[in-house]
């Protein structure tokens, strides 16, 4: 009897991260594809540190971060695959996602102080430790950030 | 979050130079940072979203709102030392425990025109 609660609420739990997960994952897609469109003007260069920018006369530090965590489903996926090994492709959309995220809030940040450009973009990674170390859900946190210039 | 609103006229860049400006002196490293233990609170409500997966909202404004201070930190430190800028910034982050992390921000503080 525990056993089959047990398995009823695995299962509840899978089919919540499963569908309530990949609608909002679905929603982020068009989200971005929207602001993406949007701030396509905004050229933005990982060049820039050490070529000079003739054309510009006023620089600002613009950050963008967001700190993004997988479902129970994407876990549960996860953990089967790292015993076969393999591309875990239910992370890979997780990061795209988020880096993503942080570009155009890096961008927004940017527009909002009316940038021409922005130079010498440096994304970066940093994984916060979950509640259970290793098996347990991820939350990562991407921050992107550079220089504005107008 | 424009880093830069806080410290005035304190000018920040991720470049080896000031645009439209000359460096007339180097005044070395200066450096903020902070550690940032995890909120109860937000804790719970990150757990449940971990369920559903998607932004952490909680933590998102967490690390920014500790990011804003170690930029604040480092740019009181490059004020110390006389600069009114601040070159090659650098953004680094470590989970040191569990629950706390350090938000490190790093750069030349140098004198421009």
């Amino acid at each position: 009897m525990d056993l089959l609660n047990g398995i009823i609420i695995f299962i509840i739990l899978l089919g919540l991260g499963f569908f309530v997960g990949s609608a909002t994952e679905r929603k982020h897609f068009q989200d971005l594809r929207d602001r993406e469109y949007r701030t396509r003007l905004l050229p933005i260069l990982s060049i820039g540190a050490k070529t000079p920018i003739r054309e510009a006369d006023e620089a600002a530090l613009v950050v963008g971060s967001v700190v993004i965590a997988s479902d129970y489903f994407k876990t549960f996926v996860a953990s089967w695959i790292q015993v076969f090994g393999g591309r875990i492709a239910v992370h890979e959309t997780l990061l795209e996602r988020g880096r993503r995220e942080a570009i155009l809030r890096m961008k927004e940040d940017a527009i909002a102080w009316k940038a021409r450009k922005v130079v010498n973009v440096r994304l970066e990674t940093a994984e916060l430790g979950g509640q259970m170390a290793d098996s347990g859900p991820i939350a990562i946190e991407i921050i992107a950030y550079g220089t504005a210039v107008k | 979050m424009t880093a830069n609103s806080p410290s005035g006229a304190l000018i920040l860049t991720t470049l080896e130079s000031v645009p439209g400006r000359r460096i007339v002196k180097h005044l070395g490293l200066v450096q903020g940072s902070t550690v940032r233990a995890k909120h109860l609170g937000r804790d719970i409500a990150a757990g449940l979203k971990n369920l559903v997966g998607g932004e952490l909202k909680g933590y998102t404004e967490l690390l920014q709102e500790a990011r804003r201070e170690a930029t604040q930190r480092m740019a009181q430190d490059a004020i110390r030392k006389g600069a009114n800028a601040v070159i090659n910034i650098r953004f680094a982050t470590s989970s040191l425990t569990q629950g706390a992390a350090e938000l490190f921000v790093y750069g030349t503080a140098v004198q421009v025109e």
